[in-house]
């Protein structure tokens, strides 16, 4: 019985966070959009001046745009199928009879609670220094040259150090998936003679290729801008080799300070962003329908 | 009929599980043990692993020498006020979209969901120059504020479908034997809704204690969380391996505490209801 003034009731207080979320989105976005059509930048004040769409000729044909696209684009894929394909076995895993599971579990998890810039310098000094870290002496413990991680592999290195942050929010999303895969199905077929691998191909994958296009979706809208790992790691660098699109608009805004050219980058952001939302919003959406 | 567990499989996975489930927390584990070593033995090759010197030194050092619980403070006060407002702003429109839902519930939510989309970096020139102009940067308040707006969708969501799932008979049933608006909310709902609550605040506080992007940005010294703190670190002076640990196993212990209570929310909240 919603009566009017439950329905007045409703509105005013769904007002207040609606308001802020459309002034959060549109006010900054507007203003990215403005200074992107500015020559504006920071160290030259009083030269802002109208230039069109001359912002975005300048980044997209940037040498520096094409790379960072690139780094952006290897960096996404590999976590994504470094985390995946690590995730099921080690969610199927998870899903056996295992003593002390709860114990494992919590080890699993733990790496996604660590904030990054503490994971990346962990891994950056204690592991990966190529003198001193741990991966070191294990390389010479097997008479192998150590690798200097960060000069020799540095986007590796950065995937890598991504890749242990994300894997245990894989794991945990296709876990919880598998745990709610109804048993008799499995018994069933089993009882029918088929074998583990078969039963795992034809009823188990299928029921995970929901889960894994979630954790595909949610894992690259955060990858697209993974910042901290490379701000602290490499800086971007040697080169460009680790500069990904977050990176390079962060040092063109706050490094080189030109407002106009960091502007147009982040549109181009936000587009590459959106056509992965657009289909995550779908996913959730048909959710909320069921 | 339940599946027959041989012994020997479940030897062979129990193994398996503990071999993986110690290898990924290695690291952690590793940085812990860093952070009771002295400086010369944190870096020392070949590696001790439990038979060192345990000293607790470096955590003295570490707040001697760089004011370290002035950022916990930063994070404890930006974490929190920041989820708390958020909380505060969300409880009545999750409540209101569960319980009154119009034609446009599904696309405000959906909607709000799309705001969470946006990259960061895409407004980050804007927002520097906005809190540069208004004197936000390196404030608290700034980061209070933009980590709060970050985290809305999400907190939104999250109730929402905790929400959702309180049958509406009761409210119906409450409302029958003529119970108020104010104390159906008191009586009824309060306590139905705060296992949800509860988990969207501690979701929540870790999401907004481990953000790195705004907190690198728009802080430096004054108001810098333990984040930014901690980076600080990644400018060699020196060897300080061992009081990097320190602080670091500092600042991750709250939150890996907090972090495994709420592992079966965290699915929840960061599908936004996809999987449960």
């Amino acid at each position: 019985m919603a009566t009017q003034q439950t329905q007045l009731l409703a509105r005013t207080l769904l007002t207040p966070a609606v308001a802020l979320l459309f002034i959060w989105m549109i006010v900054p976005l507007a203003l990215t959009l403005y200074f992107a059509t500015l020559h504006y930048n920071l160290l030259d004040p009083g030269s802002e001046s109208f230039v069109g769409l001359e912002n975005f000729r300048y980044f997209l044909t940037d040498p520096a745009f094409l790379a960072s696209l690139q780094n952006t684009l290897v960096l996404v894929g590999s976590v994504l199928a470094i985390t995946i394909v690590l995730g099921v076995p080690l969610a199927l895993l998870l899903d056996q009879q295992v003593v002390g599971l709860s114990i494992v579990r919590l080890m699993v998890i733990a790496p996604f609670f660590v904030m990054p810039t503490v994971s990346a310098l962990v891994w950056k000094n204690l592991l990966m220094h190529p003198v001193s870290g741990l991966f070191a002496w294990i390389a010479k413990l097997f008479g192998v040259p150590a690798i200097d991680w960060f000069n020799d592999a540095p986007l590796f290195s950065v995937i890598l150090i991504i890749s242990w942050q994300w894997l245990p929010f894989a794991t945990l999303i296709l876990l919880t998936a598998l745990q709610s895969l109804d048993e008799e199905q499995k018994e069933a077929a089993e009882m029918d003679g088929a074998r583990a691998v078969s039963t795992f191909i034809y009823i188990t994958l299928p029921h995970l290729a929901r889960p894994i296009t979630v954790v595909i979706l949610i894992e690259t809208i955060f990858l697209l801008t993974v910042f901290a790992e490379i701000f602290v790691t490499t800086g971007g660098g040697p080169g460009l080799q680790t500069t990904n699109i977050a990176f390079l608009i962060y040092s063109q805004a706050l490094i080189q300070y030109d407002v106009g050219s960091a502007s147009a980058g982040g549109l181009v952001a936000v587009v590459l962003a959106n056509i992965v939302a657009f289909f995550l919003v779908r996913i959730v959406g048909k959710n909320l329908e069921a | 009929m339940a599946r027959m567990v041989t012994t020997q499989r479940k030897v062979i996975s129990t193994a398996a599980a503990w071999l993986v489930g110690f290898l990924i927390f290695f690291p952690i584990l590793w940085m812990v043990l860093a952070s009771f070593k002295t400086e010369l033995e944190a870096f020392a090759i070949p590696p001790s692993f439990l038979f060192f010197h345990w000293t607790t030194e470096n955590y003295v050092t570490v707040q001697e020498r760089s004011d370290y619980l002035h950022h916990a403070l930063n994070s404890i006060l930006i974490a929190g006020g920041s989820t708390l407002i958020a909380m505060l702003i969300a409880i009545p429109a999750a409540w209101s979209m569960a319980f009154s839902p119009t034609k446009r519930t599904k696309d405000i939510l959906l909607w709000m969901l799309s705001t969470k989309m946006m990259p960061p970096v895409g407004v980050l020139v804007p927002i520097y120059l906005i809190y540069r102009d208004f004197g936000l940067l390196d404030t608290r308040t700034g980061l209070i504020f933009i980590l709060c707006l970050g985290n809305l969708p999400i907190v939104i969501w999250m109730l929402f479908t905790y929400f959702k799932e309180i049958p509406k008979d009761i409210l119906e049933a409450a409302r029958m034997d003529g119970a108020t608006i104010g104390r159906e909310l008191v009586y009824v709902l309060t306590p139905m809704a705060i296992p949800g609550l509860a988990s969207t605040l501690l979701l929540n506080l870790i999401l907004a204690w481990n953000e790195a992007f705004w907190t690198l940005n728009l802080s430096t010294l004054e108001a810098a969380p333990l984040t930014t703190f901690i980076a600080s670190y990644s400018s060699p002076e020196g060897l300080f391996w061992a009081k990097l640990s320190a602080a670091s196993t500092l600042a991750i212990a709250p939150i890996l505490v907090l972090g495994w209570f709420s592992q079966r929310q965290l699915v929840r909240g960061l599908t936004f209801g996809a999987v449960k």
